[in-house]
């Protein structure tokens, strides 16, 4: 479904992704592990095209998207969930969610306000109210939930466990099961690895911009050696 | 008690008119963050259009509303041409070179403007339907402000729902928060910015439409305009529609009252409603603040380095060049070089500030004008000679750069830019109000040099010698303890004031030096050409100054001088050729803008890697300096 090839990645001279390759598969939810600042995030961007890589290929389906505008890649069939959430914060909920509207795509389960209310019930209570003017949890749902309305084949997220209380956490990985259940596939950035484990088909760390393992997630779990050494767990 | 209430009627017509302009403006910047200093071009190009197309179109009310809608259309188009050929490849390009882009397209308008419609007053006619009075309170009062009263709120109306209640609209907030997020939920942001600079132009169309049967059509009205109108989304806070309308009011009942009691510089009441709102608040009354200028990553100043003995030998072989100089050149030719050394001091004053505090000024030539003004002034009110001359010059600039600069380093980015040119136009208006003083637009003539000064030869040395010392202080201030200050302040105000640097202290003694030496050239330019006119302090004078500067490339010290040279020089030559001077100038910024965002030197340093003059080394080594 998505996939990428030997992808490298500057920021001005900074050499941050070193030929990152990685592929995920229709209905997979795959991990992307690493410490701070090991490239989970460049990784995404790229994908996305909010950076341009410098060399490799990004696939999607049969489609190359390398170098496209991030809109295009959107429309695509590519939805993205920013590390930082990015709410509009003068914007409601609902006008949020707007933002995000596109029309449904051929193959890819197709989202409704009322959906994405059902997935989360808390912002259904919240319409009207403003971005700027909800909680980090809030914020963090609303941000999935305006990407669903994109209608994606493939979701990145970013983090999105990052500063939640157990609590959110928990609802986070009930509401990522469901996407899956309902067909969609998932990149998913993160470095809390019970959460990713109980979410996530197989995994991928990354360290320094190079993959460093690849494989099923509950290898990986078996593996404690790999786990301190790029994860400190 | 019914004359007033006319004269406030008279002031809401007018705010109707003063907010299409500025809602659009406000719009344009929301999404783009672009100043287009443009803006005011295209409500001229709607009143000229209106006026052309009431002409040809029949005549009777459904030929002149089709003609007003038709021209803010037709702006509308123009603005997609000009989103579309030239912002576009611009929005990456630092803030400053921006706004110079569309200073560029200014001139370029006007010129057109001036071969198309010719240079006089064109007056159309009346809006048919709308011709007649109502009584007011017994007091007549035309049928068509009234019109223009409605105009206003229902335009705001109009926004609001487009704006909240549209998709369209939803986008357009969105992409003003975060557009690259927007981008990423695929949205094609590139369309969405070209169409709300279109609605932005066709508001501006609009507004120059409408005033057809209230003034006459005329060249001067896109600068005119551009003035009020920042004074206007400065003051109502930028971006914010609800804010330009509530300043537009509060404006021009203003100018409709003060009328009354100062006549002759009702903008000096503008100014002093300006500056309590700025104390107050700095963003404008329904403005946010803006956040720190985002720098691009990985980029950053190349430090100023300090020279060596070299670069002192050459100094002075150029200033022993510049004394042997007129002993080899026609007279004429004597007081083009006096002209090129005070364009190098007039840019080097604009470059100090610019370079070493990181503040960009569109209205420099406020200083100048008041420099070449307190010259005469004291020359034709004390019959002072030339020395002291130049002293009420250096005074006069002293006091406006102390007022003006005390607000405009309170503010940054675009606010500062808008502010600088806005005092500019003020010291403009009352140089040309203030009939009584400064003779209008006539100016003050007679202002010859005294008699030791009197030949070209003499008053060129002493140009020379007063450019000469003036140039090496501003160079010594760069590198004094507090250029250092300042280049911290520019670099990083939040650090500054950590280590207890008074940032906005240092920049206002910055901003003040810079209006100081801009009051010398003006001083010395008084002299030098016998009279001094308002024009002295007018917008394209700013437009030279910082031509010149960015001519020579923002990052060096003496770019400006090599800038100032190169410019007065071609302007010279250019001019005995055609009289398009303006539009070939225009043309010039806008190319410029696009193909060398550097500027020549820094183009020509970064290019050919040699590292220049104040340059530092690739490797970071001094390049043959000696150290501080
Ligand atoms: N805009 C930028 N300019 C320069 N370097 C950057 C930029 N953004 C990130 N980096 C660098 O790139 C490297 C990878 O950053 P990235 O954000 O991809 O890491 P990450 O794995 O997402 O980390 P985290 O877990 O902290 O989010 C880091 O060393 C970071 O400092
Ligand atoms: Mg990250």
């Amino acid at each position: 479904m998505l996939a990428l090839q030997d992808v490298h990645t500057h920021y001005g001279l900074a050499h941050i992704l070193s030929g990152v390759s990685m592929e995920v598969h229709r209905g997979e939810v795959v991990a992307l592990l690493g410490r701070n600042g090991a490239g989970k995030t460049t990784t995404l961007k790229t994908v996305m095209g909010l950076v341009t890589p410098t060399s490799g290929a990004v696939r999607l389906g049969d489609e190359e998207i390398t170098g496209r505008p991030p809109y295009r890649i959107a429309r695509a069939g590519v939805g993205y969930v920013p590390e930082d959430r990015r709410i509009f914060t003068e914007l409601t909920v609902r006008e949020n969610l707007e933002v995000g509207r596109q029309p449904p795509r051929e193959g890819c389960p197709v989202w409704t306000e009322d959906q994405v209310f059902e997935l989360f019930p808390a912002l259904a209570e919240m319409r009207d109210r403003l971005g700027g003017q909800m909680s980090g949890g809030e914020q963090q749902m609303l941000t999935i939930a305006r990407t669903l309305m994109g209608n994606p084949a493939v979701i990145l997220l970013d983090e999105p466990s990052e500063g939640l209380a157990p609590v959110i956490v928990e609802q986070m990985a009930r509401a990522i099961s469901e996407l899956k259940r309902e067909g969609l596939t998932v990149l998913l950035s993160e470095q809390n690895l019970p959460f990713c484990s109980a979410v996530s088909d197989r995994a991928y760390i990354i360290e320094k911009g190079v993959i460093r393992y690849e494989g099923p997630m509950h290898e990986l779990l078996a593996r404690p050696r790999v786990l301190e050494q790029y994860l400190s767990v | 008690m019914e004359f007033y209430l006319v004269q406030a009627l008279n002031g809401l017509a007018s705010a109707s008119s003063l907010f299409l302009v500025a809602s659009g403006l406000s719009i344009i910047f929301g999404v783009t963050r672009i100043v287009n200093f443009a803006h005011g071009s295209f409500y001229m190009l709607g009143a000229y259009i209106a006026y052309t197309l009431v002409q040809v179109l029949p005549p009777g009310a459904a030929g002149y509303w089709a003609a007003v809608l038709g021209a803010a259309l037709a702006v509308g188009l123009i603005g997609a041409a000009v989103e579309l050929l030239l912002l576009r490849r611009i929005y990456r390009a630092p803030e400053l070179f921006q706004l110079l882009a569309t200073f560029g397209l200014v001139l370029v308008v006007a010129d057109l403007v001036l071969m198309i419609w010719g240079p006089e007053d064109l007056l159309g006619p009346r809006a048919p339907g709308l011709r007649g009075s109502v009584m007011i309170l017994g007091e007549p009062f035309p049928t068509y402000e009234l019109f223009m009263i409605a105009l206003g709120p229902l335009v705001l109306g109009g926004l609001w729902v487009l704006f909240h209640r549209t998709r369209w609209g939803t986008l357009v907030r969105a992409a003003t928060e975060d557009r690259e997020m927007v981008g990423a939920l695929g949205v094609n942001e590139a369309w969405l910015f070209t169409s709300v600079f279109v609605l932005g132009s066709f508001l501006a169309g609009l507004g120059g439409a409408v005033q057809l049967p209230r003034e006459a059509v005329n060249h001067t009205m896109d600068l005119h305009i551009i003035a009020e109108v920042f004074v206007v989304v400065v003051v109502g806070g930028m971006g914010s529609i609800l804010g330009a309308f509530l300043a537009a009011v509060l404006i021009s009942e203003l100018n409709a009252f003060g009328i009354l009691i100062f006549p002759e510089i009702t903008l000096v009441l503008v100014f002093l409603i300006m500056a309590a709102v700025l104390i107050f608040r700095p963003w404008g009354l329904l403005g946010r603040p803006e956040g720190p200028p985002r720098a691009p990553a990985g980029e950053h100043e190349p430090p100023l380095r300090l020279l060596g003995r070299g670069f002192l030998y050459f100094c002075l072989a150029v200033l022993a060049a510049a004394a042997v100089l007129p002993h080899l050149l026609p007279t004429y030719y004597i007081r083009i070089a006096c002209e090129v050394l005070i364009s190098a001091l007039f840019a080097a004053s604009l470059g100090f500030m610019m370079t070493v505090g990181g503040m960009a000024s569109f209205g420099h030539a406020a200083y100048f004008g008041l420099g070449a003004y307190g010259a005469a002034l004291a020359v034709t009110y004390a019959q002072v000679g030339t020395g002291l001359g130049l002293a009420a010059a250096l005074g006069l600039g002293l006091a406006g750069a102390v007022l003006f600069g005390y607000f405009c380093v309170r503010l940054s980015g675009v606010y500062s830019a808008m502010l600088t040119l806005a005092f500019a136009q003020i010291v403009y208006a009352v140089l040309f109000q203030w009939y009584g003083i400064t003779g209008g637009d006539n100016g003050l003539l007679g202002i010859w040099p005294s008699d030791w000064v009197s030949s070209p030869l003499a008053y060129y040395y002493l140009t020379l010698a007063v450019v000469a010392v003036s140039l090496f202080l501003l160079r010594r201030l760069a590198f004094a303890p507090f250029g250092y200050s300042l280049r911290a302040g520019r670099d990083s105000a939040l650090r500054s004031e950590a280590i207890g640097i008074h940032v906005r202290r240092v920049r206002w003694v910055g901003f003040v030096i810079a209006g100081f030496f801009a009051a010398a050239a003006g001083g010395l330019f008084a002299f030098l050409k016998g009279s001094v006119f308002p024009d002295y302090s007018s917008i394209p004078v700013s437009v030279d100054s910082l031509v010149m500067v960015l001519l020579g490339g923002v990052q060096t010290l003496s770019g400006p001088i090599v800038g100032a040279g190169v410019y007065k020089v071609l302007e010279v030559f250019v001019n005995r050729y055609t009289e398009h001077w303006q539009l070939i100038l225009g043309c010039v910024l806008v190319g410029l803008v696009i193909l060398f965002p550097q500027g020549i030197l820094g183009y020509l340093v970064g290019r050919f890697g040699r590292s220049g003059e104040e340059w530092r080394g690739v490797d970071g080594a001094p390049a043959g300096g000696r150290a501080a």
